[in-house]
């Protein structure tokens, strides 16, 4: 479904219905989770309030004027009044809200995602998914606002609220100030996702980021969620898979002395101790780690490039439906890097000849 | 720099001393002449465990003075490979020491690149005409080597001498015949240098290219991108596999497999219109796919299917077996040919430019040229022709022991080539003039001690390198077939090293064939074990053959002690789709039947659970 086509813009569409065309209405992160639906890559599922949303949240809300319109006066260079401003906005909207007819909609899509779930008031992740993709750097703009476990219609509406107001970060106000942003480029759409409850979850780059090898697929994994992977707070379970043949060429198994499960009372999740025999425990298994590869390498193929992907074992789920990709971006390390001279098309004895006076080193 | 023992610091075992005397006198490393001193303390000296495992009987010392010119020649003075010469070898205590050497002035090697470019073009080139006429000349030899006729010394010289007007003697005969067929064997080994060089080139330059690529690109990929390839090599199994059908298909297979000796099997097969039908068929295969040898043919404990019945007869057995559970005993050749583009083009479609695509097709394709005789040269030279020669030998030495030189027809390899000539001088001297060989009373003494000497040998442990390792290897052959490398080096020294075999549990060996899996090992250390696997086992031997193929059909995983990616259970596996560990070393002392064994042919890893 080409949800631009219609005349009227959708203000909440589910994960499945977005394709690479709706970009501007729903963001980079949430548009990227559509495109790998369409892939046939397994995600959690969800919802977003799209940009339209946005823009009728601050319409019926009557705060339109209010946030966009002084700002010319401010000093790109007075972080104090920027931080003021910042907070000023963000608890403006933070504090209004949501038209009764708007909230129930958003009610209604999460009772359903409750639904396909089977869990009544399923925890979510809220998320900001910005759309100003001519931002330079992806963290300043707020895209970065990401709230885990939430539960309930009530917190996810105030979440929701707090995505939308990551929108004024001061340093995305001094940024436009300075740029001179026409208001109808700033907007921001919010994604509500099922909480992947993982056993085991971690990252994965569909090339090897030690040098760069394309052939291969790295993958990085711990039990509970993947924050101990991504922040680096554990030396996580290595492995590499060889791109082409689906097999573990490489395995290290590290001694893992935490991992984030969540806390049940107070939904959120939180570091806990491993138990010391559990440390050195492989914390997935092979067939998960090439299945994990399958998916990376369909990822892949998808956008045409190297990706960097985070992914989850649902502990709720059955074996063969339980592996779920959470996040998917291009890599950038070794993508940007420029490519080394391309050496003109050898013969073969010539390359023969070139390589035998090189030899190979033994120490 | 990476320091190994002192080549000169090794000091006879008790009771060897003069052993050096087994072995051509060029092959000892020697503190007389300084200049050679110094060289051999500063070169790297490995020990080719591939070829040879075992002490070298002094006989078959015959075969690496073989190589030791041809490789060598073929680099150095016929296609002029730029930065090395030859492979220069040595002896310590039976074991061989091999080194490559190179050239070391660059403007030496400026100046014979135009040369080799010449020469090794031509070869490349012309690669299906030259390679034709090539087998042409093996098989000739092979003719020759077959029709040659050892004269037996009768006490009276027949008739037809005198009335022929011959004018030369039966004991003439013989020198001239043990010259023929070492010569022949020599020049057998001439052509099986002929391509090789080139062809081991063109394919350890391509894995180069792929593996600089795709530095974690396991090397059994690259290769699997050359799969698929006519070979004869597999030939012989072929020939047991329809055998088999033919058996069942003239209903005889009970007949076939109801003892494990051939002579009982042949016996009642005779007895039978339909037996006669299936062995006469049978006939017209032994020659030559019968000459396939139950090991590598390097030896000449080696011997061949047409000597060693029972292994065919037991691949035959299997396949019947198989064939009756209803399996398919083909090899998976759509399969493998379909696995091999697809990883061919994934590959490829990564590559960065068009320019590295090309490149690559060019090395591909050289590659796929060069492979089939890269297999098929071992067919001819190291099966076909050596079973024929060893015999021939047996037949000299049952001459020398019927005049009291040995006094057994094995006793034969404990002389030097040329001190069987000598001897058949002693020989044939003696038989002309009517006294006793002098030798009668001097070889049996000497060839009891050097048996004892080689015994001394066998349990000697060999470093696997001596000298001072260089900072680069050029040589092509110590690059595909010996995989030296630091790692390599360091990982066969440190098993040797270790005090307690008993307790080792990991293994490391060149990936062969990927996959993982777990079971019950089982050691073959010759192809007459084989007949001992149950189905499901893990075989763990010192290396595999093309004899051993029918054992690949009841196996769930290989590892072998010697042999790189290239090797046969290496092929075998990754065509069978199962795990293969090759090169580990010592597998087969260290792992015993029935161990439980964890193979990852993935990374190369044996893990034993004690």
């Amino acid at each position: 479904m080409n949800l631009l086509a219609n005349s009227e813009l959708p203000e909440l569409c589910w994960f499945q219905d977005i394709d690479k065309s709706a970009l501007a209405l729903v963001g980079g992160k949430v548009s990227s989770l559509g495109e790998l639906i369409h892939a046939g890559v397994r995600v959690p599922p969800g919802f977003a309030l799209t940009t339209a949303g946005f823009q009728r949240f601050l319409r019926e809300g009557g705060i339109e004027r209010a946030l966009f319109a002084p700002g010319a006066d401010l000093d790109p260079e007075d972080i104090r009044a920027l931080e003021e401003r910042s907070l000023a906005l963000r608890t403006m909207i933070e504090s209004t809200p949501f038209s009764s007819e708007l909230e129930d909609r958003i009610a209604e899509f999460y009772r359903k995602l409750s639904v396909i779930c089977c869990l009544p008031a399923t925890p979510v992740a809220v998320r900001s998914s910005a759309t100003s993709e001519d931002l330079p750097g992806a963290s300043f703009a707020g895209q970065q606002d990401t709230y885990l476990w939430i539960r309930g219609v009530d917190s996810l509406l105030s979440h929701i609220r707090r995505c939308m107001g990551s929108l004024f970060t001061a340093r995305a106000i001094a940024y436009r100030a300075r740029m001179g942003f026409a208001r109808e480029q700033i907007a921001i759409s919010v994604g509500v996702q099922k909480m992947a409850n993982s056993y085991t979850a971690g990252v994965m780059f569909t090339l090897d980021p030690a040098n760069g090898d394309r052939s291969v697929i790295a993958i990085d994994s711990n039990f509970g969620f993947g924050e101990s992977v991504v922040s680096g707070e554990v030396t996580p379970d290595h492995f590499l898979v060889n791109k082409i043949s689906l097999d573990v060429i490489e395995r290290t198994i590290s001694r893992k002395e935490i991992c984030y499960t969540v806390d049940p009372h107070a939904q959120k999740s939180l570091a806990q101790d491993v138990p010391f025999e559990r440390q050195t425990v492989q914390s997935i298994l092979d067939e998960e780690v090439v299945e994990l590869a399958r998916m990376g390498k369909q990822i892949e193929r998808q956008y045409g490039r190297p990706m960097d992907i985070e992914w989850a074992v649902d502990k709720d789920l059955p074996a063969g439906g339980n592996i779920f990709i959470l996040q998917a971006r291009p890599e950038t390390v070794w993508s940007t890097k420029k490519a080394a001279v391309v050496e003109a098309p050898a013969s073969a004895l010539d390359h023969i000849l070139q390589a035998m006076l090189t030899g190979r080193r033994v120490s | 720099m990476t320091k190994f023992p002192n080549p000169h610091d090794f000091k006879s075992i008790p009771g060897t001393e003069g052993w050096e005397r087994m072995y051509p006198y060029q092959y000892r490393f020697v503190t007389d002449d300084p200049e050679r001193k110094e060289y051999e303390e500063k070169t790297l000296w490995f020990n080719d465990a591939l070829h040879y495992p075992e002490p070298l009987c002094p006989f078959d010392t015959i075969w690496d003075e073989a190589w030791y010119l041809a490789l060598s020649q073929y680099n150095n003075r016929i296609f002029m490979v730029p930065p090395v010469r030859g492979v220069d070898h040595r002896i310590i205590n039976g074991y061989v020491y091999i080194s490559p050497v190179p050239v070391t002035d660059p403007k030496e090697i400026e100046a014979r690149v135009p040369h080799f470019m010449e020469r090794a073009g031509y070869y490349f080139k012309n690669w299906d005409a030259l390679e034709e006429k090539w087998k042409q000349k093996m098989k000739n030899t092979i003719e020759e080597v077959a029709a040659l006729r050892i004269p037996v010394l009768a006490d009276m010289e027949d008739l037809s001498v005198v009335t022929d007007g011959v004018g030369e003697s039966k004991g003439f005969h013989l020198l001239k015949a043990y010259d023929d067929l070492i010569n022949l064997g020599l020049k057998c080994w001439q052509y099986h240098f002929e391509f090789l060089n080139l062809g081991y080139a063109a394919y350890v330059f391509f894995l180069d290219f792929v593996q600089k690529k795709f530095p974690s690109m396991p090397v059994q990929r690259v290769t699997q991108m050359i799969s698929g390839i006519d070979v004869i090599m597999y030939q012989p199994d072929e020939e047991l596999k329809k055998l088999a059908r033919k058996a069942i298909e003239l209903g005889i297979d009970p007949v076939v497999t109801f003892s494990k000796e051939w002579k009982e099997v042949e016996a009642a097969l005779k007895k039978l219109p339909k037996g006669q039908q299936w062995l006469a068929e049978l006939d017209s295969k032994r020659d030559p796919w019968f000459y396939v040898s139950t090991g590598t043919g390097w030896y000449h404990q080696d011997r061949c299917w047409n000597d060693a019945m029972n292994v065919p007869l037991s691949g035959i057995t299997t396949y019947i077996q198989k064939i009756k559970q209803g399996a398919n005993i083909d090899r998976p050749i759509a399969q493998v040919r379909a696995e091999r583009d697809r990883i061919t083009a994934e590959y490829r479609a990564l590559m960065e430019s068009d320019a590295d695509r090309k490149t690559f097709d060019e090395l591909l394709g050289t590659a796929k040229t060069v492979f089939p005789y890269v297999e098929n040269h071992l067919f001819y030279v190291e099966h076909w022709f050596h079973s024929i020669f060893w015999n021939k030998v047996r037949e000299v030495a049952a001459i020398l022991q019927q005049h009291g030189i040995i006094n057994e027809v094995e006793d034969v390899w404990y002389l030097r080539r040329d001190e069987i000539k000598q001897a058949l001088w002693d020989v044939v001297t003696a038989w002309a003039t009517g006294v006793k060989p002098r030798g009668s009373k001097t070889w049996p003494a000497e060839i009891t001690w050097r048996k004892g000497v080689m015994q001394k040998f066998r349990e000697w442990s060999a470093p696997p390198a001596l000298g001072v390792a260089p900072e680069v290897i050029q040589e092509p052959f110590t690059i595909v077939l010996w995989g030296v490398t630091n790692k390599s080096l360091a990982d066969w020294s440190s098993v040797q090293n270790s005090k307690d075999p008993g307790a080792i549990t990991d293994l490391k060996g060149f990936a062969g064939s990927p996959g993982l899996v777990e079971g019950k090992a089982r050691v073959c250390r010759t192809v007459d074990e084989v007949s001992e696997l149950q189905e499901g086992e893990i075989l763990v031997a010192p290396t595999t053959s093309p004899s051993w193929a029918p054992a690949f059909a009841k196996i769930k995983a290989c590892v072998t002690d010697v042999g790189g990616v290239m090797s046969h259970a290496a092929i075998v596996c990754r065509e069978y789709g199962m795990p293969a560990v090759v090169g580990t070393g010592h597998a087969t002392k260290i792992i015993k039947s029935g161990m439980m064994l964890r193979v990852d042919g993935s990374t190369g890893a044996v893990t034993i659970a004690r």
